[in-house]
């Protein structure tokens, strides 16, 4: 597909800047491309990969996970207002978000048979989220979601993925201009679940787009989340909590394309690790294009480390090509819960369950916080606090 | 009327080449309403009897007894202890990123007094012990010792002391790094809680410069692990004229 390579650009991964037409990070061995025949099977040694189990993705990475009907059920509840279509592959509202931009999401775009489109119209304010379901069955599937907020336009989508399947999906949020879009996207899959997923923004002149991806379950889980403006005034809000246990691998890489004047992006992600083999990663590209003046610009990553035998790998990548910006920083740290911080709080009269408690969910509360949906923050600091219970017992 | 007692106590930690006794048959009495200070050179041993007496895990009980009211202290976990009303202000107090003061006093003040306090009276308590130390309100919005300076780590711990009300108050070094202000307004707070009558106090410290502030009852003199002399408030002139030379030789231990 020649339209996939950018004028001037080489096949083998050189590091393409400022071209005209689809983004390319400067660490991706091949450009983005709808077509997962594009993207040679990755080996474990490649940049975005080299994180990443290759074995525990039950070959969605080489072409050997197939669909087979049982894989996860997705449902759709939307308050009155807004169109909810299941559509076929040649629907032209698919794919304007952005391209795939490794093997496992081509692979899904490859292979989808049925896309979900939410259509919220220009000028509609909703004040009740959309919510959807998408449940694993213990199958194979590849998804495909669509989210399409016209000008004007304010809502709120719960995206909750529960039980247990191997899924690749990709999403995709279109914000028409001066539109208003917030996504909480849960993984509070079964222990067994492999999830790898794109979500792709396209945020429109003087848009807001906020995600919240809350990661919990899982073998393992990589996601991509993914802004591009489609005109200035954009900003982008990317908030992120994820409690790694024992065994779990949950991966999540983010990239900001500031390729458009005056937009800004705010990236905050959390996470806490207990047990042997807990593995986080997160990478956070942001890139300022010359043409990008006027952008304003902060990620921030921070991991609490609660036992001995996990492993974070935090990876915060700035490449700015304009002097002329309002901001761009970033920053990332990763600390432990010692036993001088747990002694310290018991020798308050705290007992050290309770002390685990008080630093984990002072920890994620900025974050929880950011979510706006009472039922839902309820659920995730039963959650966490479940979780904590666990490591506890 | 709570009484610590402190017999024979022996501790030792976890060294390079196997256990290293530190302290070596520590007798002690302290009575609420008591002030006494332990006074020694560096490494005689001080810090780690107050750290065994909270229940640092780092430290192994190798012999001896400590009771508060005939109760096993060492039976009890660190917050139990906490609890019974052994308090600790810590020389290097830890950094809690993510918890507030705010959300720290509170809870802890719920663990000791088994009742979450009622929330008017708890917020002007704090505020009134707040003012008293001299420290800024927006300091309650702040993570527990995070970036704080030396004096306000300090503060903090007596701002604890306050709130918290134990029988035994243990204060390791609180005078370690202070400016002569800081010094005076946490030797006030100190001293606020001991005119309760209700605090017992165990004041560790290698200067006698707090000793102006704070009058004790009882001067004990620390070296290679044990008390070895004890007198009145005059046995610190006397240290602070002729320093911890003899005891050193006295104690004759080489560690």
């Amino acid at each position: 597909m020649a339209d996939n390579t950018p004028a001037g650009s080489t096949t083998d991964g050189a590091i393409q800047v400022g071209g005209p037409q689809q983004p390319i990070d400067a660490r991706v061995s091949a450009p983005a491309s709808y077509d997962v025949a594009d993207f040679p099977v990755p080996h474990g040694r490649e940049e975005e990969w080299r994180f990443t189990p290759l074995a525990r993705l039950r070959g969605l990475h080489d072409g050997t996970a197939v669909a087979n009907g049982g894989g996860v059920k997705v449902e759709v509840s939307a308050p009155e207002g807004v169109t909810v279509e299941t559509v076929g592959r040649d629907d032209a509202r698919l794919g304007r978000a952005g391209k795939p931009v490794d093997r496992v999401a081509a692979q899904a775009y490859s292979s989808f048979e049925k896309a979900s489109v939410v259509s919220v119209p220009k000028d509609t304010v909703l004040t009740e989220p959309v919510r959807i379901s998408v449940h694993g069955e213990g199958g194979v599937a590849f998804g495909h979601q669509v989210i399409e907020l016209g000008a004007f336009a304010e809502a709120m989508v719960v995206l909750d993925h529960t039980g247990d399947a191997t899924l690749a999906a990709n999403v995709e949020y279109l914000i028409g201009d001066g539109a208003k879009l917030t996504v909480v996207s849960i993984q509070d899959w079964d222990a067994t679940a492999v999830h790898a997923a794109q979500h792709t923004a396209l945020v429109g002149r003087d848009a807001s787009f906020k995600s919240v991806i809350v990661t919990f379950g899982g073998d393992l889980v990589r996601l991509h989340p993914r802004v591009v403006y489609g005109a200035p005034g954009g900003e982008a809000e990317l908030y992120g909590l994820y409690f790694t246990d024992k065994g779990q691998h949950q991966e999540h890489r983010l990239f900001v394309d500031h390729d458009t004047p005056h937009c800004r992006s705010n990236v905050a992600y959390k996470g806490a690790l207990q047990g042997e083999g807990a593995h986080a990663v997160w990478i956070g590209d942001v890139l300022i294009r010359a043409a990008a003046e006027g952008t304003d610009t902060y990620e921030l990553n921070r991991n609490l480390v609660l036992s001995d035998g996990a492993r974070v790998d935090s990876v915060p990548n700035l490449e700015i090509e304009t002097g002329e910006i309002v901001g761009a920083g970033h920053a990332s740290a990763t600390g432990r819960f010692d036993d001088e911080q747990l002694f310290y709080l018991m020798a308050r009269g705290i007992p050290a369950d309770e002390a685990r408690r008080l630093v984990v969910r002072g920890f994620f509360a900025e974050l929880v916080q950011q979510i706006g949906i009472p039922d839902l923050e309820e659920r995730l600091i039963a959650k966490i606090e479940a979780e904590l219970e666990a490591s506890v017992a | 009327m709570a009484t610590l007692e402190i017999h024979d106590l022996h501790v030792s930690v976890e060294a390079e080449n196997g256990p290293r006794e530190i302290l070596r048959g520590v007798d002690l009495t302290v009575k609420q309403g008591e002030t006494h200070a332990i006074m020694g050179p560096n490494g005689s041993g001080k810090s780690t009897l107050a750290y065994s007496l909270a229940g640092h895990p780092k430290y192994t009980i190798t012999g001896g007894t400590v009771t508060l009211d005939g109760e096993d202290v060492l039976e009890m976990s660190v917050d139990e202890r906490a609890r019974a009303g052994v308090f600790l202000a810590m020389q290097y107090p830890v950094e809690v990123p993510g918890v507030s003061v705010s959300n720290f006093l509170r809870t802890s003040a719920t663990a000791i007094r088994g009742e979450a306090p009622k929330l008017r009276t708890w917020v002007k308590e704090v505020k009134g012990a707040m003012e008293r130390l001299n420290m800024d309100p927006a300091f309650a919005e702040r993570n527990v010792n995070e970036g704080f300076s030396g004096g306000e780590k300090k503060r903090h711990e007596i701002l604890q002391l306050e709130l918290l009300k134990p029988k035994i108050a243990i204060l390791d070094e609180t005078d370690s790094g202070l400016d002569v202000d800081a010094l005076r307004q946490v030797s006030e707070g100190v001293n606020r809680v001991r005119e309760t009558g209700e605090v017992g106090t165990l004041l560790i410290t290698h200067y006698t410069r707090i000793l102006r502030y704070i009058k004790p009852d009882f001067v004990h003199v620390f070296s290679a692990g044990r008390i070895v002399e004890s007198g009145g408030a005059e046995l610190a002139d006397k240290l602070e004229n002729e320093g911890y030379e003899a005891y050193q030789t006295k104690g004759g231990v080489t560690a």
